[in-house]
């Protein structure tokens, strides 16, 4: 067989003037389209791109949030009854897409994991064209695609996150949120669980060991510790533990009154299960009955944990039950479609949708920077939580808040939960200094490939 | 090593470059082409060769590689917040570190081989994960994973100039490393990599490995400490995990626990033994199968299933979607479980034996039998 000589010098140099061919191109691309931004949608469609876990511990809140989606597209695009297009105040959508462009979606599997949901995020950005990204269960998931859809000029909507930071210390220009966070929920629950159970209880935290759980803990602690509540001790748990027992157990020699659960979907139906199970909700502390408190309830949560959510309070941010005009037309037009009730996740999935398709019809075009200032700000109603601001600082939604228990004497599978206060908007309105952070800047807007 | 190759290892080099370059083009008829997944396409083919020259090579089964390139991830990450924005110190840092941890580990689980050595990686893998999710999370940010601040120091770049505005993103002397730009600098780095490789395996020190492998008792009567080539072989591999973790970080700036767990770890060893162990193309074409079917063949809802089954009619279309949706979207594992578990019956070489009896067939067919020739490499056993 022949030997062929070569040294490694000379296929490095080969190699390296191989790669700066091959990339020329793009840089000489790159920047001809300056008034151009990244998925300007040219032909008769835009595509939306749903970002969801529909496998992992979110997995059941993620399923809502996509029949949501998939009932806020069709409405977009004139199918169905309208929903809540009817009942927006003020309102720019016509009910035939978005600037005459019919509405699209595709859709990708977080698993609740943030690298997964980053992964299938630059997909349907790079590949599929999406214009907006929209969806996720998990703060984890939300902050990583916030902060992706930033360093590509897209807009995020997020779906269901509920930790201070996704519109606190990692806030973007580019992201936005509707759902509430975990210092309301504070502000909302303290009065209420301080006039049931005193004010001179001794609180045990356990949390999930993420942005959200820490944020909430914090959160909670500030707000019950401000009622008079000693603070025993605050255990991390790993997200989708599945077994609680071994962190159950300290509890009931700690010389708590509360349990307070810091956790979310199928995290806490377990945990609140089992520790139901260890007897806790029967138990006599301090000389007082032993309580337990899951500051941020759904829907979902209260159905899977069946009978142990009974009288247990929490806090969410929009329930089908309410009386008023926009939340009677979703529920009835989620119901007309999937035959149940919808729940929170999938309420802030649909407005979500509906704000951003309503902010480019005001602004005119889909180009991000003026979408952006057209959210900014934005003062609305009739989306099933009275009067909401869009705040421009931090892109936080400015609402009222619910205050829940799980429901003693329910009438139906669907009546779990027991609206008990709606704390009004003027209330959980806070100074959005507090958390620090910066929203960056939206232009100049970041090319995508 | 000495400075020449085989006329084959030339070809075979200039191939599989060929192909890699021009992803781009070859990706399209498959719904691929598109940035993020050939970066991908190119980490995890340097992850799965990396991981190849220590199992392929010498036959230890390491189940705790995924550790390494978490290690790879975290440490680039720190560098581009507390040294700079360039991609080459990252680089360079994340080779460091995870070359320290694959000695240390290495040093103690290769005082055991088989199936103990399997466990004892995986063993310390797990702690690495558990340390990186619930108790370093000053340096890991836990779950919620680790990202750039504007507000980090940067004490190199700094030195030089002044932040510039908007939110920082890797670079390499000024050029954005996202999009193509990141595939190309990824691609560079495969193709770095499986030339090393090819090189390993051709040298005094690759032929010593596979002497480990077919008998390394034998190894150690004819007088050879078999121990410092193993140790060798699991600290080059470690380090190119750790490479393809901070390039992972290059390409998309997050480095989050879960790519240290032990279903990552296993997802390499699955890599590797569908593309074909001890092959040189093999652990890269099992990669890019396995990130294909994640990142694709999870991607297909139901409205993809329905435009596809669009020439069947009504009745039987719904069918169709019905039981081909159990196998995509949330469903792809199954759909890769099964290509596995038939890759493995039927060629247990990986596809790099089906490629290899399919020119052999195409030899008999012909008058020559010079295909033979490229089907040198070694299957497993």
């Amino acid at each position: 067989m022949t030997k062929f000589h070569m040294n490694r010098r000379g296929i490095l140099k080969g190699a390296g003037a191989g790669l700066v061919t091959l990339a020329t191109p793009h840089f000489f691309t790159k920047g001809a389209w300056a008034q151009d931004f990244c998925n300007n949608p040219t032909g008769g469609t835009v595509t939306f791109g749903l970002n969801l876990p529909l496998t992992g511990t979110y997995a059941e809140e993620g399923a809502d949030e996509l029949k949501a989606y998939e009932l806020a597209i069709k409405h977009l695009n004139g199918e169905g009854d309208g929903g809540l297009l009817n009942v927006l105040k003020p309102s720019a959508l016509k009910g035939n897409g978005i600037l005459g462009k019919k509405v699209e979606f595709v859709t990708s599997d977080s698993q609740t994991l943030s690298d997964v949901a980053r992964a299938g995020a630059t997909r349907m950005i790079e590949r599929d064209n999406a214009i907006m990204i929209t969806g996720g269960s998990s703060s984890g998931e939300a902050i990583a695609v916030q902060s992706l859809c930033q360093e590509m000029g897209i807009i995020f909507m997020a779906g269901l996150t509920h930790s201070n930071d996704t519109t606190g210390k990692d806030k973007r220009r580019y992201g936005f949120r509707h759902f509430f966070n975990a210092y309301q929920s504070g502000i909302a629950i303290a009065p209420v669980i301080g006039e049931a159970y005193g004010n001179d209880r001794r609180a045990y935290h356990l949390t999930a060991d993420y942005t959200w759980g820490w944020t909430q803990e914090e959160s909670i602690k500030a707000a019950t510790e401000a009622l008079g509540w000693e603070t025993v001790a605050a255990v991390r748990t790993p997200l989708g533990a599945g077994d609680y027992s071994q962190f159950l157990t300290p509890v009931l020699n700690s010389g708590a009154d509360v349990l307070i659960l810091n956790h979310y979907g199928n995290d806490m139906v377990n945990s609140l299960t089992q520790a139901v199970q260890f007897g806790m909700r029967d138990r006599q502390a301090n000389g007082k009955q032993f309580e337990i408190v899951v500051p941020l309830f759904s829907e979902l949560m209260a159905k899977g944990a069946g009978e142990n959510i009974k009288g247990i309070f929490g806090t969410s941010n929009w329930h089908w039950a309410l009386e008023d005009e926009g939340s009677q037309a979703f529920t009835k037009s989620f119901g007309a479609a999937y035959g149940s009730p919808p729940s929170q996740a999938a309420h802030t999935a649909y407005v979500q949708a509906l704000l951003y398709a309503d902010a480019v019809e005001r602004a005119g075009t889909f180009y991000p920077p003026e979408v952006i200032k057209a959210l900014e700000g934005f003062e609305f109603d009739g989306m099933g939580n009275g009067p909401t601001l869009y705040r421009a600082e931090d892109h936080q939604c400015m609402k009222s808040v619910l205050v829940v228990r799980g429901n003693e004497n329910p009438t139906s599978q669907f009546d779990v939960l027991d609206v008990v206060q709606e704390v009004s908007r003027e209330t959980t309105t806070y100074d959005p200094s507090i958390f620090g952070g910066e929203l960056g800047s939206a232009e100049p807007v970041p090319q995508c490939t | 090593m000495t400075s020449s190759m085989s006329r084959n290892d030339i070809i075979l080099f200039a191939g599989f470059a060929a192909v890699v370059l021009l992803l781009p083009i070859l990706a399209t008829p498959f719904g691929a082409a598109y940035p993020d997944l050939l970066q991908r396409f190119m980490i995890f083919g340097i992850f799965a060769i990396g991981f190849n020259i220590l199992f392929g090579l010498t036959g230890y089964l390491s189940f705790g590689h995924a550790a390494f390139f978490g290690v790879g991830s975290y440490a680039a990450m720190w560098s581009f917040k507390l040294l700079s924005l360039n991609a080459v110190p990252a680089l360079l840092f994340a080779l460091i570190v995870s070359g320290i941890f694959a000695l240390a580990i290495g040093y103690v689980s290769l005082r055991r081989s088989g199936i103990y050595f399997s466990i004892l990686t995986l063993a310390f893998a797990q702690m690495c994960y558990n340390l990186a999710y619930s108790v370093l999370t000053p340096i890991t940010n836990g779950e919620t994973g680790l990202r750039m601040a504007m507000s980090d120091p940067r004490y190199l770049d700094r030195m030089f100039f002044d932040a510039a505005p908007g939110m920082p993103v890797p670079s390499l002397f000024g050029m954005s490393l996202g999009g193509w730009n990141g595939f190309y600098f990824s691609a560079f780095f495969l193709l770095a990599t499986f030339f090393l490789a090819m090189r390993i395996s051709n040298s005094p020190f690759g032929l010593m490995l596979k002497g480990i492998k077919s008998n390394q008792n034998r190894m150690n009567y004819t007088g050879f400490n078999t121990r410092p080539y193993t140790l060798s072989a699991f600290v080059i591999s470690g380090m190119l995990a750790g490479l393809a973790g901070a390039l992972l970080v290059v390409t998309d700036p997050l480095a989050g626990a879960e790519r240290m767990r032990w279903t990552a770890s296993g997802e390499v060893v699955l890599m590797t033994i569908l593309g074909g162990v001890g092959t040189l193309v093999g652990p890269v074409l099992g990669a890019w199968i396995i990130k294909y079917f994640e990142n694709i063949f999870s991607s297909f809802n139901a409205n993809v299933l329905n435009s596809f089954y669009s020439f069947l009619p009504d009745g039987v279309r719904e069918v169709a979607v019905t039981i081909s949706s159990k196998f995509v979207g949330e469903g792809w594992h199954l759909s890769l479980g099964l290509v596995f578990v038939l890759i493995v019956v039927f060629l247990p070489g990986g596809i790099m034996e089906g490629a290899r009896r399919i020119a052999a067939w195409f030899g008999r067919m012909g008058n020559g039998s010079k295909r033979a020739s490229e089907a040198r490499a070694q299957p497993a056993e």
